[in-house]
């Protein structure tokens, strides 16, 4: 699992996957995404080379771009992805906390988190945080809704979460 | 009775465009038969195209009837299919038995009026809307080579609030 940040330009996916793309990598599932001013990039790479030898092979364009570079050896297969069944959406003022209670009282009533993205909108002196979460109920449905219910009881209208079932139709 | 092979993408010949079918007869109430077979042998199963079996001919198949509770016409068997009407749009994840291990959003319209012939040659019209729709169009694209990978939309920015928004419109009326 390739892992890098940097500061944000144009060009940083082209220069380091060419990078890869030249020593030999094949590239597998990744989530690229530009975080305040920061590009980030999670990357499964498949290579012959150990760790320190796609170091190497990543150094120059790297330094070059000024990159932070994290490495870790993992396992990754195909047909490893789990069927999503609910969608979790979440928006409200910004104030610390939320994630880790919301998230807390989710995964007590069963729900493994697949996929998780928020941002940070509105204006400087009352942001509002909007998070959307994909996952797999394991428990079912009902126990989710009892604990955003119960949620939504406490907090009343500081919060405004909406849980709906991703239903796949496969044909 | 024969399960048919499926192909599967990255094979080219998914993108070919399927001939309308002219002759009514015993060889294709057969193929008929084994595509219900082969779509009920799938994964979920609830409609089947002939050109993903490599017969490039306009014949689809959809029965959502294992779905609970939604509307649906049951078996339909549906030669010749066109649709005449679109109405509303929903987003939904789709998966393709010719594209194994992803799904994705999809755009389709929410209801549509359709023609199609049955395997007699009989015209027939249906209403249809939800899932069976849904399914109905999945399937037609297939017919012009199109597969639901060349429909995407975001699957981080999706609209699955849409749904919720409509509800709580309904209780401010």
């Amino acid at each position: 699992m390739l892992t890098l940040v940097g500061q944000d330009q144009s060009g940083i996916v082209a220069q380091v996957t060419q990078a890869l793309y030249q020593g030999g990598c094949n590239l597998g599932e990744a989530s690229m995404v530009r975080l305040g001013g920061n590009f980030t990039m999670m990357l499964m790479v498949n290579s012959n080379v150990d760790e320190s030898g796609l170091a190497a092979m990543l150094s120059p364009v790297a330094d070059k771009l000024q990159l932070h570079v994290h490495l870790d050896a993992i396992e990754g297969r195909l047909h490893q992805h789990p069927k999503t069944d609910v969608c979790i959406n979440v928006y409200g003022a910004d104030r610390s906390g939320m994630v880790a209670e919301i998230t807390a009282r989710l995964a007590a009533a069963g729900l493994n988190i697949v996929d998780l993205s928020s941002d940070v909108g509105g204006v400087d002196q009352k942001p509002i945080y909007i998070m959307q979460i994909e996952g797999v109920a394991e428990k079912g449905m009902a126990p989710l809704q009892q604990a955003l219910d119960a949620l939504q009881q406490q907090y009343g209208h500081e919060f405004e979460v909406h849980l709906s079932p991703i239903d796949t139709l496969i044909m | 009775m024969t399960v048919l092979d499926l192909l599967i993408y990255p094979d080219a010949r998914l993108k070919n465009e399927s001939s309308p079918v002219t002759v009514f007869d015993e060889k294709l109430h057969q193929c008929v038969a084994e595509l219900e077979e082969t779509m009920r042998a799938g994964p979920g199963g609830v409609g089947i195209a002939a050109p993903q079996t490599g017969i490039f001919q306009r014949i689809v198949i959809v029965d959502v009837s294992i779905k609970p509770k939604i509307k649906h016409h049951g078996c339909l068997i549906l030669i010749n299919p066109e649709i005449l009407e679109w109405d509303g749009f929903e987003i939904g994840r789709e998966g393709c038995m010719s594209v194994p291990d992803y799904t994705g959003n999809v755009i389709r319209a929410r209801a549509i009026k359709l023609t199609a012939q049955d395997q007699y040659g009989a015209i027939h019209e249906y209403d249809m809307e939800g899932y069976e729709a849904r399914a109905v169009q999945h399937e037609i694209d297939h017919l012009d080579g199109l597969l639901f990978i060349d429909r995407l939309v975001s699957r981080r920015h999706d609209l699955f609030q849409r749904k919720v928004y409509k509800k709580s419109n309904k209780k401010t009326k």
